[in-house]
């Protein structure tokens, strides 16, 4: 599904990422883990295309496309998600208004006709569900006034709403106590199936004790410097990262 | 560090923006299109001659010219106001012609036949067809065209129930007992120098009357259109609402793109009777000069209302997207008691454009209502200002206001101010005044970018969600139109 290949890519001409391989199979989740600074969030946001970073070497295939040729949006309708690290406030933008524009833009690029008034609010409670959204949040404008953990909850309902392929979970369970980090977990696995592919990024064990990863990476200055399955997160839980660093000579 | 930097979209570097800015150009202004009919245009210049020829022109009589001549001899002693927050150049008086033309004709044309093909196709092309049978439903039309009414639309119809709505120039003729009655009444040719101007010069616009206990079956509208060149439009419009009567008006604007500064300097007066109500909504899109800031109308307009009556209603709404410069303060006056008055505005500025606009509500009639609503939006290098007074006089026993002013930046080049003044003299009074500052940021974009959303869609979202409040007092019909215009206004302004 996601074949990434000797990326490079930089902020202001300072290169954060150096080289990255990564293999991503229909039906897989990956952990990516990785002390502070290491380019977790910035690989994620290489993917969905921000306009901060610049791809300088190095190609990625999405689906069979090429998918640094697309624009942020069309990443978005060919299946790409990212629930952000910290989603954004937009007010005076209802949340129902601005999922309605992201369902009916992602069907116009399908080609299928957009959602009438009353099947799309049909489809939000449906996926309000999903993560036990209130209904007033859905009400509200987008994010505004919402704390830390309906934010998340929100990221999750986004997905729902939108069906991705691959979706990008980055430090999804930051901010999160373990109630919270639970609900969004089980909506995550709710919505798991054998077609869609998934990317956790996390400093901790304890959201993979609930979404299980197939194979865990790490991330260390820039490139995947390990990769193994799931007793990998384990160990880093009980050992941290230095004795992977002392592997690499450091 | 880094993994900050990620975190915080916004801060991406300047220079990207401003790219993003330029590569997004402004859609074009859909109407900067010229007609070419040949139009009786008088010579350039200002002269007590030259406001004879004109009332000469239009036949008026003798108390018309000598008001005219009164307010001309006023304004000669006067000089340009300074104190809104414009840059206005100077303006040369005797380089602009004070009259044009394009109907040729000795009177207001009586049916379609007689009104030029070419007028009739600006008009359709403009989306304001003349014809009754092709109308919009449920609304009559004056058509104004430089200085004079083309065609006003249904006149028979809403004269069945004694509506009066025809060109100012024919209200002079057919109904001189009203026009004199309240011609600058409300706004007296003292009152600044813009109306001054405007008294001595004024060539058309459309005179309203809605007598006693008659509610209008229709939105009334005119749509005023500047064609000629190195001309400028002073046209003058009065409504009066007879005792318990209603109507919702609707005035719309465009005008040709040219390279030099055109003028507009209007007056719109309204009198509201005995618990009558008057909707007053403008959609505002006179050419806003070009990115680089050439060209473009000077919009310096007198409007006010004066709810004289006990009970009486007046609400101003505005949606101001065009004209290089716009000063501009549509108010209020409420003498009668219980009377009641709102001002609801969204203005956008983009590129060059500059406006400075709000409103003043005077109160003097005991509980007398007003609510201020004001949404200014600026983008490119524009200057957008609010200025709004509340007087409370000493005799208003428990007068409210409340007002709210916002303002929404994108970019970070333009400006946004607020000038609220208050001057309050009675204690039972309740004035409340808030005021926000926003900005649309990269972040916010690129979430929506991130779901699916363009960028132009997203700010189009954004700022139709901050101006929805202002947007949804307008008729429906116009709703749909402003909230286009708005997106249109604001494409490729987002930095």
């Amino acid at each position: 599904m996601l074949e990434v290949k000797d990326l490079h890519a930089s902020i202001n001409g300072k290169e954060i990422l150096k080289g990255i391989n990564l293999s991503i199979k229909k039906g897989e989740v990956h952990a990516i883990m990785g002390p502070n600074g290491s380019g977790k969030s910035t690989l994620s946001s290489v993917l969905v295309g921000h306009p901060s970073f610049e791809v300088t070497k190095g190609s990625v295939t999405f689906d069979g496309q090429d998918l640094l040729e697309l624009s942020p949006e069309d990443r978005s309708h060919a299946g790409l998600f990212l629930s952000f690290q910290y989603p954004v406030e937009i007010p005076g933008v209802s949340m129902v208004n601005f999922m309605r524009a992201a369902v009916n833009e992602k069907r116009k690029y399908e080609g299928k006709p957009a959602l009438t008034a009353s099947e799309f609010l049909k489809l939000m409670r449906e996926k309000r569900a999903v993560v036990e959204l209130d209904n007033k949040l859905a009400n509200r404008s987008v994010n505004e006034g919402f704390s830390g953990g309906e934010k998340k909850r929100n990221e999750i309902f986004q997905m729902a709403m939108l069906e991705p392929k691959l979706s990008i979970l980055d430090e999804t369970d930051s901010g999160l106590d373990i109630d919270a980090l639970r609900i969004v977990a089980e909506g995550v696995n709710k919505l798991k199936t054998p077609e869609t592919s998934c990317i956790v990024i996390t400093h901790y064990q304890r959201l993979l004790d609930y979404i299980k990863p197939d194979v865990v990476h790490v991330l260390y200055k820039g490139r995947i410097v390990k990769t193994a399955g799931p007793e990998l997160a384990l160990e880093i839980e009980k050992r941290g990262f230095d004795w992977i660093k002392k592997e690499l000579g450091e | 560090m880094q993994e900050d930097l990620n975190n915080k979209p916004g801060e991406q570097p300047q220079k990207e923006s401003n790219e993003y800015l330029r590569e997004l150009t402004q859609e074009k202004y859909k109407y900067g299109f010229t007609t070419d009919i040949h139009t009786d245009i008088i010579e350039k210049g200002l002269n007590e001659d030259v406001i004879r020829l004109i009332s000469a022109k239009k036949n008026e009589p003798e108390w018309l010219l000598e008001f005219r001549l009164k307010a001309y001899r006023y304004w000669l002693t006067m000089e340009m106001p300074t104190w809104a927050h414009l840059d206005i150049p100077e303006i040369d008086y005797q380089a602009i012609s004070y009259y044009a033309d394009p109907t040729k004709k000795k009177e207001g044309p009586k049916s379609m036949d007689e009104v030029d093909p070419e007028l009739i196709k600006t008009f359709n092309k403009l989306g304001i067809p003349l014809e009754e049978q092709m109308a919009l439903s449920g609304m009559a039309v004056d058509a104004v065209m430089d200085s004079v009414s083309v065609k006003t639309t249904f006149r028979e119809t809403l004269m069945e129930k004694g509506i009066i709505f025809c060109s100012f120039s024919e209200a002079v003729k057919e109904h001189p007992d009203l026009v004199q009655k309240y011609l600058g009444s409300v706004v007296g040719y003292r009152d600044n120098f813009y109306a001054a101007l405007n008294s001595a010069v004024f060539s058309d616009g459309s005179f309203v009357y809605i007598p006693k206990g008659v509610r209008c079956p229709m939105e009334l509208s005119t749509y005023f259109r500047i064609n000629a060149a190195n001309t400028g439009q002073f046209e003058r419009t009065l409504i009066v609402a007879d005792d318990d009567s209603y109507v919702s008006y609707l005035e719309g604007c465009t005008a040709p793109q040219r390279d030099e500064n055109q003028l507009h300097a209007a007056i719109v007066e309204i009198v509201v009777h005995d618990r009558a109500e008057v909707k007053y909504s403008t959609v505002q899109n006179w050419y806003p000069g070009d990115a680089e800031g050439k060209g473009g109308i000077y919009n310096f307009v007198t409007k006010r209302g004066h709810c004289k009556g006990v009970d009486s209603k007046l609400s101003w709404t505005q949606v101001e997207t065009g004209s290089a410069i716009t000063w501009k303060y549509p108010s209020c006056i409420l003498t009668g008691d219980n009377s009641v008055a709102e001002f609801y505005s969204v203005a956008v500025t983009n590129n060059y454009q500059q406006a400075d606009t709000g409103t003043k509500m005077i109160h003097i009639g005991k509980n007398t209502r007003s609510t201020i609503v004001s949404k200014g939006i600026s983008a490119g290098k524009s200057q957008n200002s609010y200025r709004g007074l509340v007087r409370v006089s000493e005799k208003a026993d428990n007068a409210r206001n409340y007002s709210q002013c916002d303002s929404l930046l994108l970019g970070s080049e333009c400006g946004a101010h607020t000038f609220p003044y208050m001057d309050i003299h009675n204690e039972t009074a309740i004035v409340e005044h808030e005021a926000t500052t926003s900005k649309i940021s990269e972040d916010q974009l690129f979430y929506c970018n991130q779901r699916g959303i363009s960028t132009e869609d997203a700010v189009g979202l954004i700022v139709n969600g901050y101006a929805k409040e202002v947007i949804n007092k307008l008729p429906m019909e116009f709703a749909v139109e402003a909230q286009k215009l708005l997106a249109i206004s604001l494409e490729g302004s987002v930095g």
